[in-house]
């Protein structure tokens, strides 16, 4: 393996270290950001540039920004104006920032490269894939479907509110 | 010099040993759900160095099976923070280890 490999995994093995070490949750998910972009791109290294974008776009875009709006919204009151401003300082934004930088000049070096696979790497392009998905998994895809409607229903069912309709006169002597 | 499987899978398990071990010392719950979330990304890491090695198209169908279910693990997951968060009051996950019925 060349040393984009190896660049990537390091940031991969360094952020995950971060993450498991952060005390805050914010700090936390910046770092989870940065080391899925990194897995990104050794995706793309073993030939798999549609798991890339997959990758990219629903767990560093859709299921990061699900769980950052959650934590956002379980903040509430007054301490939370003092904590956005203790969690956008400078300081707590380079250590990502750092390691995005090194996944992007490894970035641009690969796309400046002519393509070609090193060693034993097959590239297995994306026809390929979904005309496996829609032949012979057909029936797993219509069971990922089933699932992902249990999920919507099921994440609807519990994080509704239950309206309370107690009179005054029983929650008081309830409490 | 190692092969790029032999690499990919020690990543793999690098990263699968390091969510590993955050569910087991973390004890605020969102952080464990963000090391299943660790755990499951290293396993679909394992299924696509797989496909590359073989030159199969099956292993990167894995990783979208993979996607579509932390998808729906996450939403589901989440919803059922928010409902102990509003009974406990806490994310420390020890605070709901006994059951009121």
């Amino acid at each position: 393996m060349g040393p984009a490999f190896y660049i990537a995994a390091a940031v991969a093995v360094i952020s995950t270290l971060m993450v498991i070490t952060r005390y805050n949750i914010m700090h936390a998910l910046l770092y989870l950001i940065v080391s899925l972009l990194s897995i990104a791109v050794v995706f793309y290294l073993y030939g798999a540039p549609f798991m890339a974008a997959l990758e990219v776009i629903i767990y560093a875009g859709a299921i990061m920004v699900l769980i950052i709006f959650f934590v956002m919204m379980l903040n509430l009151g007054p301490q939370t104006a003092g904590e956005e401003r203790m969690w956008l300082q400078p300081r707590i934004w380079i250590g990502p920032s750092i390691l995005c930088a090194a996944l992007l000049l490894e970035l641009g070096y690969l796309i400046l490269q002519p393509a070609h696979a090193t060693g034993d790497i097959h590239v297995v392009d994306p026809k390929t894939v979904g005309k496996t998905l829609f032949g012979p998994y057909i029936l797993a895809v219509e069971l990922a479907g089933m699932l992902l409607m249990a999920g919507i229903v099921g994440a609807y069912h519990l994080g509704r509110q239950k309206k309370k309709i107690t009179h005054r006169f029983l929650e008081r002597t309830s409490s | 010099m190692i092969t790029s499987t032999t690499a990919g899978l020690t990543l793999a398990g690098i990263l699968f040993t390091l969510g590993l071990i955050s569910i087991l010392i973390r004890r605020n719950i969102i952080f464990m759900l963000v090391s299943v979330e660790i755990m499951l990304n290293a396993a679909g890491l394992a299924f696509v160095v797989a496909a590359s090695r073989w030159g199969q198209p099956e292993g990167q169908v894995m990783f979208m099976f993979i996607l579509a279910m932390a998808a729906a693990e996450v939403s589901v997951g989440l919803a059922l923070i928010l409902q102990l968060y509003h009974q406990l009051k806490t994310l420390d996950s020890d605070e709901a280890s006994r059951m009121r019925g």
